[in-house]
């Protein structure tokens, strides 16, 4: 601090300051604090706010808890988001490591260049796509059929299993990229060292990248579950009846019913949610916040 | 042009630690004074204090005359030539040489007149429209030299500029260094560890260890005359044998070892933990002995340096003496095993008092 | 390893390019079907109608001006803001550091409803309106992490000495941001405005809760998707697609020319003085 001040003056010192402080006060921390009392208070009509009736309770939670539906879709959220995150990693982790050590060096910007198409496109673009092909007369039908793999065509959009397509193509990349600076930071020189040891390719992978990597897995899991898990356009786009997201129920109150303060209580629980999975993951990969956000 | 830097009483603490202890010290206009020291015995806090990125904890810093409290670095008369030089990689050559004078208003032709005109002086005139990664390593000193010069400071602050240079270029640096300074008449304060460096470019040089002053001479006296143990080992190679004095009489003395008992000058502010300091060049081998002092000794080795050979011998007890031969042809040079005597002047033989740090100079 | 194992990650890495191109393809392909229905499926025969449809539909329009001012805000909010809290934070040691390092990261693992909804109610308590400064200010919140990361990463490469020889040589501090600093963070701020821009041209979560009675050009999608679905959004999709690829290519053929540039300079000379 008194570097700053000896670097940059009274004035630009003050700046940067108020410019945190407008950001993390304004901006992060007074709202998520304000969402929070909110959640313990009741939606209730103008005339009553402020009236013997508007007293904190935890009636929105307890809302939560006696239904049964929405407890399961909680859970079904997050088993899916964790499949999700799981298949993303199996996906994402040999093409990181081909791209950091195999690959040659002068084809990455165009394989990144090609990769990073469908991120510019926005993600209800994506969803959208994928509610073509997934289709009963789509595309991926049409194809199955003519090369003869199956003979009817096929209902995707049943269950999470286009929900579980959707979201994997939508967040894979947000898995890949940070593995692959995790083990680009490696010394390759570590692996051919390994190999000349004698280990298998397993072993290496096992002992020396996969322990090398994972901040970067760690950073990937994150990411892509929160995403997943906070998702709105895939789940509404491709889910069928019988596969609903928690996002859902939260726009449903938002929205539909216009409680915003069970809503928010029920935002609420999806950020303590992505806030314990954030924490499961640091503690099992044994990483520091500031490794995972690189 | 050139300004005095008084340094009055000046302490820097760090937390607990004090890294310039209580130094007083007077640098005159136009004077080519150096700060010479170990790695951490305060010199670069010294003179970071005088360019203002350190605020001493107690003291004054005046130049000339007047006092620099409330002075902040970019309002001070002096140009600081950094350790890794800080050239500005995103100008060319010639904008980091007028940047001093860009962010005090001067109009772009003058600018780039009188950064060719530096350019001139350090001997690079081609270089303006480089690119600073374009320049080799004893160049990019030059253009850090000419940056500093540009603001025509009246004290310029060098923090060892060239230890990242190889030997040769050093030395010749050292000579460039020289005749700029001459030529400018600026008050130059360098900082080294580097005792060759300081001995021979320098006006003045202050030897300091942990914080404190330990001697500030010119450099034929920080040599000859030491002020205490620090600055004799420091500076130069010794022997040293520990003892105590059994008779002095005014400037003289007798100081019993475990090699002898010889006669010796006395230095100043002696301790019962003095020691008798012998530099290997005034050390002479020779088949007889000869005055008071005079230690029979065996030749153990013979180490070819080049213009000097160093001869480590070591008497019946095993004590080692080394002495140096020069490399003139005329010397004889012993050879190993060869019984002789190693003798030495009382004038060339010195006790001196132990400083707080003496294994740090030491060998 | 071996050749074959080097051989297997090839196709490997082809059949991933080609997952996540061809759904784009598809939907590109079926904006050019003369089919009431969205499908390359059966080809009913080219058709511009889509275009011209999309090309007369002023909601689109208006949404995409919608869509071009929230973007231009959070790029003007977001880049010094994130600049401020990196270089703020790179000063600071300590618990100090990483408890306002972890409170700049905790935005970006929010998930987009949190941060929409906690915006609207928070602004909502001060009689703000939903609308399109709300949706500024919540992408902002996270974005501004996004640009926070990039300049911080960039100032760590940074010589802090750079700074005191400015100041040595009578710089003023404006001087020194101006000067010194900041053409260093160029690219950083670069990268970051780039990213607050797509990020906030993408950004649907936020925006849905925030948004009040405007329309931004995902928004728009989105209800059209779930009202009735056409073509015009493929022919939309397109447009987007060609205009990011004619952007990416551009800044491709820019980096090759700088490498060249770069390499033809060569090093350094030795001292041989």
């Amino acid at each position: 601090m008194e570097d700053l001040y000896r670097r940059y003056g009274k004035g630009l010192t003050a700046a940067f300051c108020l410019l945190t402080a407008f950001w993390l006060l304004i901006l992060v921390i007074l709202p998520n604090l304000y969402l929070f009392e909110n959640s313990f208070r009741l939606y209730l009509p103008i005339s009553d706010v402020g009236g013997p009736k508007d007293v904190y309770t935890i009636r929105n939670y307890l809302t939560f808890l006696q239904s049964p539906i929405h407890v399961t879709v909680f859970f079904w959220t997050i088993i899916y988001s964790s499949i999700v995150t799981f298949l993303c990693f199996l996906i994402a982790y040999p093409l990181a490591y081909y791209l950091s050590k195999k690959a040659s060096p002068k084809s990455l910007p165009t394989i990144f260049l090609l990769m990073t198409v469908p991120l510019w496109v926005s993600e209800v673009m994506r969803s959208f796509a994928w509610f073509i092909i997934l289709s009963l007369k789509g595309p991926l039908n049409i194809f199955l059929i003519d090369i003869g793999i199956i003979e009817k065509p096929i209902r995707w959009m049943m269950g999470f299993r286009s929900v579980i397509i959707g979201l994997v193509y939508t967040y894979v990349l947000f898995m890949l990229f940070p593995i692959y600076n995790a083990i680009q930071s490696l010394d390759t020189n570590q692996i051919e060292a390994a190999d000349d040891l004698g280990a298998r390719w397993w072993q290496i992978h096992w002992r020396v990248i996969l322990p090398h990597a994972k901040p970067g897995i760690a950073s990937g899991s994150v990411m892509v579950f929160m995403l997943a898990a906070g998702s709105i356009l895939v789940p509404t786009l491709l889910a069928s009846t019988t596969s609903r997201w928690f996002t859902e129920i939260i726009q449903q109150w938002m929205f539909e019913s216009q409680d915003w303060n069970t809503g928010s209580a029920y935002a609420f629980l999806l950020l303590i949610l992505c806030t314990v999975f954030v924490t499961v993951v640091m503690r099992l990969f044994r990483v520091k916040l500031s490794d995972i956000a690189k | 042009m050139s300004a005095s830097v008084e340094l009055e009483n000046v302490c820097a603490d760090f937390g607990a630690f004090r890294a310039v202890d209580n130094v007083s010290v007077t640098i005159q206009a136009g004077e080519f004074f150096s700060f010479l020291g170990p790695s951490g015995c305060g010199k670069t806090t010294i003179l970071r204090m005088v360019s203002g990125f350190i605020s001493p904890s107690q003291g004054v810093i005046r130049i000339g005359g007047e006092d620099m409290r409330d002075a902040r670095p970019n309002q001070r008369p002096t140009a600081l030539i950094f350790q890794n030089l800080a050239l500005f990689p995103l100008m060319p050559v010639w904008e980091n040489i007028a940047f001093g004078l860009e962010v005090r208003g001067v109009d772009k032709k003058t600018r780039r007149a009188r950064a060719e005109e530096l350019l001139r002086l350090v001997d690079l005139p081609d270089a303006a429209d480089k690119a600073v990664s374009q320049l080799s390593g004893g160049q990019k000193q030059r253009v850090a030299i000419a940056r500093a010069l540009a603001v025509e400071p009246s004290v310029m602050l060098l923090d060892e500029p060239l230890s990242a240079l190889d030997l040769k270029l050093r030395q010749h640096m050292r000579a460039e260094l020289r005749a700029i300074q001459k030529r400018t008449n600026v008050t130059f304060i360098y900082i080294t560890h580097d005792q060759g460096e300081a001995l021979a470019m320098s006006d003045r040089v202050a030897v300091m260890s942990q914080g404190k002053l330990q001697q500030v001479a010119v450099p034929r006296e920080i040599y000859d005359q030491p002020a205490n143990g620090f600055v004799a080992s420091f500076v130069g190679e010794n022997n040293i044998l520990s003892g105590e004095i059994v008779a002095s009489e005014g400037e003289r003395g007798t100081f019993r070892t475990a090699l002898g008992t010889f006669s010796a000058r006395l230095g100043p502010n002696l301790t019962p933990t003095s020691r008798l300091y012998v530099r290997p060049e005034h050390v002479r081998l020779s088949a007889e002995a000869a005055g008071d002092n005079s230690i029979p000794v065996e030749v153990t080795e013979v180490a070819f340096e080049g213009n000097f050979i160093s001869i480590e011998t070591r008497d019946q007890n095993g004590h080692r003496v080394v002495s140096e031969a020069r490399n003139d042809g005329k010397t004889p040079i012993p050879a190993i095993g060869e019984r002789l005597h190693a003798v030495f002047a009382a004038e060339n033989a010195v006790v001196l008092a132990d400083s707080g740090d003496m294994k740090a100079g030491a060998h | 390893m071996t050749r074959k194992s080097d051989w297997l990650f090839r196709l490997y890495l082809l059949i991933f390019l080609a997952y996540l191109l061809l759904p784009l393809v598809v939907m590109g392909g079926a904006a050019f079907n003369n089919s009431r229905f969205p499908s390359v499926f059966p080809w009913a025969g080219f058709t511009w109608n889509w275009f011209i449809e999309l090309w007369n539909d002023p909601r689109l329009l208006n949404s995409f001006k919608n869509t071009l001012l929230v973007a231009l805000a959070v790029v003007a909010l977001s880049v010094p803001i994130g600049a401020a809290a990196a270089i703020l934070v790179n000063s600071l040691g300590g618990w100090v550091r990483s408890t306002l390092y972890s409170l700049m990261v905790a935005p970006i693992l929010t998930p987009g409803a949190v941060i929409g909804i906690s915006t609207l109610l928070f602004w909502n308590r001060f009689s703000v309106p939903a609308g399109l400064h709300l949706s500024v200010l919540g992408q902002v919140s996270y974005i501004a992490a996004f640009v926070m990361l990039l300049v911080l990463a960039r100032l760590q490469s940074f010589d802090r000495s750079l700074e005191e020889a400015a100041l040595d040589l009578g710089a003023s501090h404006a001087t020194v941001l101006r000067r010194i600093l900041l053409p260093h963070l160029y690219p950083a701020l670069g990268a970051g405005a780039a990213i607050a821009f797509f990020q906030s041209i993408e950004n649907f979560n936020v925006t849905l809760f925030t948004r009040g009675p405007y329309d931004t050009m995902t928004v728009y999608v989105f209800s059209k998707v779930r009202s009735g679905i056409t073509p015009t959004i493929n022919a939309l999709a397109v447009i987007l697609i060609g205009v990011t690829l004619i952007g990416a290519i551009a800044y491709e053929i820019s980096r090759r020319r700088k490498q060249a540039a770069l390499e033809a300079l060569g090093p350094p000379p030795a001292d041989d003085e």
